[in-house]
């Protein structure tokens, strides 16, 4: 029984096409290698907003300042403290996540800041509570 | 043909080296974890994760003690509310310079950056003036350190913020310094970001200190 060897094909002889061939598998692994850099870089100083978008963060941040003060001289009852610690925490996630680039980062970032934050905030109530102070 | 396919692979690994890979040495100059995060941004989140610690130790020790006045005068009759409000505007302002400052950084802006940073620094100054000028008041109106509990986890809490508030403005200025003289290794733009986190750190602090000290009524 015939049997059709499998056909080897006849190395090129053409030298400049070999080197272009070899040119073109070089230049597709630098540009992988470019590509994996650039996702790297992107972990530094490419993120963020533009500088008139930091401006109007702050303008919120003022506003929010000038409501917890405003707060403070008007009798609100039961909803005093709720309210105040609310705008707090909202200034502080908000300087937390545009100002510290939290929102913008790797995330492991946010997983590490926000879980030692409550964590530390779970260990100081614990104390607060065996000095009673919740009574 | 054949020194080319030999040097190909050296070729791309010396190109990655330069422009930066996972794990090994970033695209600036800095170092990489094996997370493909960076060692000094990872480094000065953990230390923030501490300084929570030691703040949430003094602030609830001040939670603590706030009633705790003697026969020394209480907080209502010793806070000037508009001029802490001023203060904390102040701090708050200087957290947007802070933030412009890292911005031009990252557009390779040093005029822009020194400036900014510089600012940043003034702001700082002006919020440690006016905790000072507060210190001195309340001293005056009878509440000294050792007077109550009171008295005692308030300075020491204010205190420790101010201090890390003048620390900030000593690593500001040093930053203008190295900037201005292009002393600065490596990732200039990171390095102005690190010094941001601190500093934004500080007013994130003086935030709740405001809120709980000042504006929650014992």
């Amino acid at each position: 029984m015939d049997v059709d060897a499998p056909t080897i094909p006849e190395p090129n002889s053409d030298p400049e096409s070999a080197d272009e061939a070899i040119g073109m598998d070089e230049s597709a692994l630098v540009d992988d290698a470019e590509r994996a850099a650039s996702d790297t870089e992107h972990d530094g100083h490419e993120h963020g907003l533009s500088d008139n978008r930091y401006i109007v963060i702050a303008v919120i941040l003022a506003v929010i300042t000038a409501a917890e003060v405003a707060a403070s001289y008007v009798d609100l009852g039961p909803a005093f403290i709720p309210l105040l610690l609310g705008m707090m925490v909202l200034k502080f996630f908000i300087v937390a996540s545009f100002f510290m680039h939290l929102k913008f980062d790797n995330p492991i970032f946010t997983w590490l800041f926000y879980t030692g934050l409550v964590l530390a905030v779970l260990v100081y109530a614990a104390a607060l509570t065996t000095f009673q102070f919740w009574v | 043909m054949s020194d080319i396919v030999a040097d190909a692979p050296e070729a791309v690994e010396d190109h990655a080296a330069d422009h930066g890979d996972h794990g090994g040495h970033g695209a600036h100059g800095g170092h990489h974890t094996s997370l493909g995060l960076s060692n000094t941004k990872l480094a000065m989140w953990l230390f923030l994760g501490s300084e929570c610690l030691l703040f949430g130790g003094l602030i609830s020790t001040y939670m603590l003690y706030r009633n705790r006045q003697g026969s020394g005068p209480s907080p209502d009759q010793l806070w000037d509310i508009p001029f802490t409000s001023a203060s904390s505007f102040v701090l708050l302002m200087s957290s947007l310079t802070m933030v412009l400052a890292v911005s031009a950084a990252g557009r390779k802006d040093d005029r822009n950056t020194n400036l900014w940073l510089t600012v940043t620094a003034v702001l700082g100054g002006l919020f440690v003036a006016g905790q000072v000028y507060e210190f001195t008041t309340f001293y005056r109106e009878g509440l000294g350190y050792t007077d109550s509990l009171f008295a005692s986890s308030f300075y020491t809490l204010t205190g420790f913020h101010g201090v890390h508030v003048s620390i900030g403005i000593i690593m500001l200025l040093a930053t203008v310094g190295m900037v201005a003289k292009n002393r600065i290794s490596g990732d200039k733009a990171e390095t102005i970001e690190m010094v941001g986190l601190y500093w934004h750190f500080v007013d994130i602090v003086w935030i709740i200190i405001f809120t709980l000290v000042y504006l929650i009524p014992a």
